[in-house]
């Protein structure tokens, strides 16, 4: 009877609501990181972090501490909510926080410090807290990319080549205030140029650069890769790396080249949070995540490189992965004391 | 005339069904928005505006700048109401008043644009643009205004033609014809006889375009460009990009006012526009073959062609050797697990559905007891859960995301990393569909049939039951297909609540697979994007099957 | 009281006693008192805004009294739910679900008493077929015309079998021929059916079609009550011998004399003289003649309705007569003294 099967639906609903309602309630109980069990470590990141799913379970298998993970949205997202949700933690573990933002991070006194007996492995120029509140876990370098079919003559070396009228109209980048690479690559301008940083952005706006919000609307709408007719884009040095990897059908070469000079590097750090449940079970993650079983593992699932000397990178990874020699970088604490300042100007050199 | 009905609507005496199940209904809607919206606003504006006051507010309006983001929130959010309606009211008309086969398959495809994160939609549309030259040049849309606009349209066509569609549905057909054997001409039909009867479907319709329109994100920044603000990406700059908790706060309280005005405005013009149709029935369903064309024309071309370019590409294999053919290879590899998801894009798709499937169980079940409430009562507690309820959608999603983080962290409501949160995050967006849907119709329904059926021995719960929700049915079906969409396309404060790797969801796989380049991560987000609009097409028809109430109970 | 105690009862089944309704301002039911015999069919007559409706809302429980009460069989009503009285109420819009089907509006009051389908089946057919519309129960609402529209909703208060049956202007909304028409019919099914029945209406040859009984309302009260030609011929009181269409209402002076000079045979007062109480007068006349000049003739069928004033005393009347006449014409007519009737007697002025 129609009835019948309308009264179902009905409380059908009732009853989901219902079941809702309770889980909520008792959620709580069991859910919070504050009366979480002791073999159970939370680690908070962002949507971009990607593990093969065994390496976990060896972390578990060696300290009989299971991770939980909890994702929220880019970086920036992460550490804003970090320090919103910092009197009452989200997790014990954050990692995710690279070198364009660590300074404010450190600021709001989000992390416990805590110097991993492993940390031996890793080079010194990686270690960028002094007071090891956060570990460096993982590093990658933003550069400029170029559609190597779509470049006329030779690709781009420099970043004063854009300026160059043969690449007018040509360059595609991405917002500093929205986008990581965005600022990454400001942040290499300003670091490579110094005061005359704001020149060189008034060259290329005048040479027809175009901005985009994120990474994607610029590599796969402007960009050649996505049929736009823009060929040089700001990306990573890792990009053909995934190009190669990703073909349809496989290719022996990459579709796209890197300009080397010009890079930023972006160093991801991982850190106890302050206030955390479990305090030991997040310094043993952090000990597991300079282990080689973690960082070998890292480069094909997040595209970046590993920090500890001693990691093994796949062979599909090291044939196309450009190293860079001398990428740029600028202290943590200098980008956090003029971000919001280079980033207005860079809106009123290049937006208005 | 020979009819008097004192009693019609006259006072709180007269007999009015289930009182209790009334306050029930109150008691979980109240505590519904208690809980999961007005608790997290409120904390944010407290977080914010606590130590400062109301200076930051005072500093903003100050502020040249952003009196010109305010003007171009309101102006865009305005000229793409007004070009959504312009553009979808005939769409309406035919989806309600048309008979033609696959009626119900073009109700659910329209639906289709509200699922499909704004990136696939930005690039589907750059697609386009490409293809007509529209890129540069004189004519050009990329980056501007009239990017957004379209966008806008594009998303919420389905929502002018199935929200007013709906209630058009339920008018009296043969008003029309009266009108027309009196020698009213047909548009003066239109604009004397059906227009005014649709207003208050038209005002819920046109509140739930401005709200989305206004709180749009991704639509501004990535179709208009980064040199683009409005007031919600102002918000997420001050709270994210900038850590400037105050001026958000600052900014959310003056979208929430904003929002509060219109809201209200528009639920007034509903209200005193909406009275019971004396018969609630449809007269002869009529072909029109012209006007038929010209409307499947136009959703052809606004809704069909961006979708078409994503169709194409989700087939187009073997781009990285140049030249390239069409394969069922990118929907294989949905099976396939890729190194950068936990899981595989099909198992995302599971928890997507598990997701929408909770949220708009959640959705309906507090939005119909909100609609019931709303369009029961005309007393002042009621018309603040009319308003209310419509909120969550013109607040912005960093206010209402940052919110539930910040409020919900204490025992016993320590839900922040529960799973049950996101179905609950998405519900409190979803609601406003089922309400704003459900409303009008309810409105509409004559008294003297509650009446009749107490009269007949229907208590009052079988009275909601039998005469509400069954003329509710088709509304609901709507806002559920709504919800579902809603949810399906992760909309609002989700973005900003932690989630377990292993409950990732559909929107969040593809723009994952869209965050590293490679042709075979790309063509899979295409199949991604194009199972996900199939799917929520699927779930509108078999909800729109579900709602129909026109059928005999015996 | 009578008609209390339990048991069979000899005396009325539903007693409406002093009850008063007012909206604000407004005084719907006043001081209202009715009671109805088992079986017998009441009309209640009255011009729109009365109050009819109101009544018919109070007993069926969807208002409430200010005061007052009801009672069906000696049991107050008051803490009857709606649902629970056992009435049936047909709506003047008759307020058909529309989402169902005629079988499915018909079988809900069946429903709901939780009969079994093939007996609502059956109930459903034969109830159809009793108001003509057999074969219509797949038909949709929006399908029907005015009138098989209101024998739907007929069938759908007749289908539980209700204790008592409420019709609210049932043929309201319906043309002349079909009201005459549907008029008989509805005499017909209700004694065939032979439930008790309180029927509103505003139309006098409704009521008097169908009603055993007719109440006239006048302002929240019943004003006459009585058999049909009781109350068309006897209305004892001018408002409502207007209100049923009476326009002869004289006063009568000392010693029967009256306006145009001539005598009614009949004391000091207000009289109603019925319009088919003239007759031509022959030469033997010489009580009661009237002299009138003709202003307005209308062909009525079975005869004329003329318009006329007396000549002298200029005293409007309207003549039924079986002859012709022209305007202006001169006419002198004898009153039947039998068709004369007091009205307002005790009432110096009872069309206040």
């Amino acid at each position: 009877m129609r009835r019948n099967a309308l009264l179902r639906r009905f409380r059908l609903l009732a009853v989901a609501v219902l079941t809702v309602a309770v889980t909520a309630a008792t959620a709580c109980g069991s859910d919070g990181p504050s009366s979480m069990e002791a073999t159970t470590v939370t680690l908070l990141t962002h949507d971009s972090f990607n593990l093969s799913p065994e390496t976990l379970d060896v972390f578990t298998a060696r300290t009989g501490i299971k991770v939980e993970q909890l994702a929220v949205g880019d970086a920036g997202r992460l550490v804003a909510e970090a320090i919103l949700t910092a009197s009452a933690p989200l997790g014990d573990v954050l990692f995710g926080i690279d070198n364009t933002f660590l300074q404010r991070g450190l600021d709001a006194g989000l992390f416990e410090p805590y110097r991993s007996p492993r940390l031996a492995d890793v080079p010194d120029r990686f270690q960028l807290d002094p007071e090891h509140r956060v570990t460096p876990i993982n590093f990658g370098d933003v550069c400029l990319n170029y559609w190597i079919d779509a470049v006329d003559g030779a690709p781009p070396a420099t970043l004063d080549d854009l300026l160059d009228p043969v690449f007018a109209d040509q360059l595609v980048v991405q917002s500093p205030e929205t986008s990581s690479p965005g600022l990454a690559f400001l942040l290499a301008t300003i670091a490579h140029y110094g005061d005359e940083w704001e020149d060189y952005w008034a060259g290329l706006r005048d040479n027809g650069v175009a901005v985009t919000t994120g990474w994607q609307d610029a590599y796969y709408g402007q960009f050649a890769a996505g049929g736009g007719d823009r060929s040089v884009v700001v990306s990573y040095a890792s990009s053909p790396t995934a190009e190669v990897l990703f073909s349809d059908p496989p290719v022996d070469t990459p579709p796209t080249g890197v300009v080397t000079a010009g890079c930023y590097r972006q160093i991801e750090f991982a850190g106890v949070l302050a206030g955390a449940a479990n305090p030991a079970g997040a310094r043993a993650l952090i000990d597991f995540m300079l282990t080689p079983t973690f960082q070998n593992d890292v480069p094909l699932n997040m595209f970046v490189f590993p920090v500890i000397s001693s990691a093994t990178l796949p062979e599909v990874f090291t044939a196309h992965a450009t190293r860079v020699s001398d990428p740029l970088m600028i202290d943590p604490a200098e980008v956090e004391a003029h971000r919001d300042q280079w980033t207005d100007r860079w809106v009123e050199i290049v937006l208005r | 005339m020979g009819r008097d009905r004192p009693a019609l609507s006259s006072t709180a005496r007269s007999w009015s069904p289930a009182r209790w199940s009334a306050r029930l209904a109150a008691v979980v809607v109240v505590t519904f928005f208690a809980l999961f919206f007005v608790w997290p606003v409120a904390g944010v504006i407290v977080e914010g505006l606590g130590s400062t006051g109301v200076d930051p507010i005072i500093d903003l309006f100050a502020s040249p700048a952003f009196r010109s983001v305010l003007w171009f929130s309101l102006w865009q959010a305005a000229v793409s109401t007004a070009l959504t309606v312009a553009v979808a009211l005939p769409g309406a008309g035919a989806v309600a008043r048309l008979s033609f086969r696959g009626q119900r398959l073009v109700r659910a495809m329209v639906t289709i644009p509200f699922v499909l994160p704004t990136v696939v939609v930005a690039t589907a549309f750059e697609g386009v643009f490409d293809r007509f030259g529209l890129t540069d040049g004189d004519l050009r849309l990329h980056h501007t205004a009239w990017a957004i606009l379209i966008a806008h349209v594009f998303f919420n066509y389905a929502v002018v033609v199935r929200v007013v569609g709906a209630h058009w549905a339920g008018l009296d057909a043969r008003m029309e014809d009266q009108a027309r054997v009196l020698g009213a001409s047909k548009p003066r039909v239109f604009a004397a006889v059906t227009l005014p009867r649709l207003a208050p479907a038209i005002a819920a319709a046109a509140a739930i375009v401005f709200l989305f329109s206004f709180t749009s994100f991704g639509v501004v920044l990535i179709l208009g460009g980064p040199a683009r603000a409005t007031v919600e990406t102002e918000i997420y700059r001050y709270a994210v990009v900038r850590l400037d908790l105050a001026t958000a706060a600052a900014l959310a309280v003056v979208q929430l006012v904003v929002v509060i005005g219109l809201v209200a405005l528009s639920n007034a013009l509903e209200r005193r526009r909406s009275s019971p149709e004396p018969v609630h029935g449809v007269g002869a369903a009529r072909r029109c073959g012209l006007g038929l064309a010209a409307n499947l024309a136009v959703m052809g071309l606004l809704l069909g062609l961006p979708c078409t370019v994503l169709v194409e590409r989700s087939f187009s294999t073997g781009e990285s050797s140049g030249g390239s053919g069409y394969s069922l290879r990118n929907y294989a590899a949905l099976l396939d697990r890729v190194d950068l998801l936990p899981g595989t894009a099909v198992a995302a798709l599971g928890n997507s559905l598990m997701f929408a499937a909770a949220a708009t169980a959640v959705a309906v079940a507090v939005g119909g007891a909100a609609a019931l409430m709303a369009a029961g009562d005309r007393s002042g507690p009621v018309r603040l859960v009319d308003v209310g309820s419509t909120l969550p959608l013109g607040v912005s999603a960093v206010t209402v995301g940052l919110g539930i983080l910040l409020v919900l962290d204490s025992p016993p409501l320590d839900i922040r990393t529960s799973i049950v949160i996101v179905p609950i995050a998405h519900a409190v967006v979803g609601v406003p569909f089922v309400v704003r849907t459900v409303v009008p119709m309810l409105r509409a329904v004559n008294p003297h049939s509650r009446e009749a059926a107490a009269v007949l021995g229907a208590p009052p719960a079988r009275v909601r039951r039998e005469i509400d929700l069954r003329v509710a049915g088709r509304g609901l079906a709507v806002g559920a297909a709504f919800a579902f969409a809603v949810s399906m396309g992760e909309f609002g404060a989700t973005s900003f609540i932690p989630r377990r790797a292993e409950t990732l969801t559909a929107p969040l796989a593809l723009f994952r697979l869209l965050g590293t380049p490679g042709a075979v991560l790309r063509g899979q987000a295409m199949a991604l994007a194009v199972v996900l609009m199939a799917l929520t097409a699927v779930v509108a028809f078999a909800v729109d099957l579900l709602g129909d109430s026109r059928k005999g109970a015996f | 009281m009578a008609g209390s105690g339990i048991g069979p009862v000899l005396g009325p089944v539903l007693e409406i006693v002093g009850v008063e309704v007012s909206f604000g301002e407004v005084t719907a039911l006043s001081d209202f008192d009715l009671a109805l015999e088992s079986g017998e069919v009441v009309a209640i007559l009255g011009p729109s805004g009365c109050g009819k409706s109101t009544l018919l809302r109070a007993v069926a429980g969807l208002q409430t009294l200010d005061r007052g009460r009801i009672t069906w069989d000696g049991t107050d009503l008051a803490e009857v739910p709606v649902h629970r009285r056992d009435f049936g109420l047909m709506f003047q819009d008759h307020a058909l679900f529309t989402h169902r089907d005629v079988a499915a509006n018909v079988a809900f009051g069946l429903r709901m008493q939780g009969v079994s389908l093939p007996v609502r089946r059956a109930r459903v057919n034969e109830l159809l077929e009793l108001v003509g519309l057999a074969g219509y129960g797949p038909r949709a609402i929006a399908t029907l015309s005015g009138g098989e529209a209101q024998r739907v909703a007929l069938a759908r208060a007749l289908a539980p079998q209700p204790r008592l049956l409420m019709l609210d202007e049932p043929l309201g909304s319906l043309d002349r021929q079909h009201r005459d028409e549907l008029a008989d019919e509805l005499r017909r099914i209700l004694q065939q059916v032979g439930v008790t029945v309180l029927h509103v209406t505003h139309d006098h040859s409704e009521a008097f079609a169908v009603a055993d009984r007719v109440a006239v309302m006048l302002a929240g009260r019943v004003a006459v009550i009585g058999t049909p030609p009781e109350v068309w011929h006897q209305p004892r009181r001018s408002d409502v011998a207007r209100f049923l269409g009476h326009a002869n209402v004289v006063t009568v002076g000392p010693a029967g004399a009256v306006r145009w000079g001539g005598r009614l045979g009949t004391e000091q007062g207000r009289v109603l003289v019925r319009a088919d109480a003239f007759r031509r007068a022959g030469s033997g006349d010489r009580v009661s003649v009237v002299e009138v000049v003709v202003d307005d003739v209308r062909f009525r069928g079975d005869r004329y309705e003329l318009r006329v004033h007396t000549d002298p005393g200029r005293v409007e009347l309207v003549v039924l007569d079986q002859s012709r006449a022209c305007r202006g014409e001169r006419l002198t007519y004898a009153i039947d003294p039998a068709k004369v009737v007091a009205v307002d007697s005790g009432q110096p002025d009872g069309s206040a």
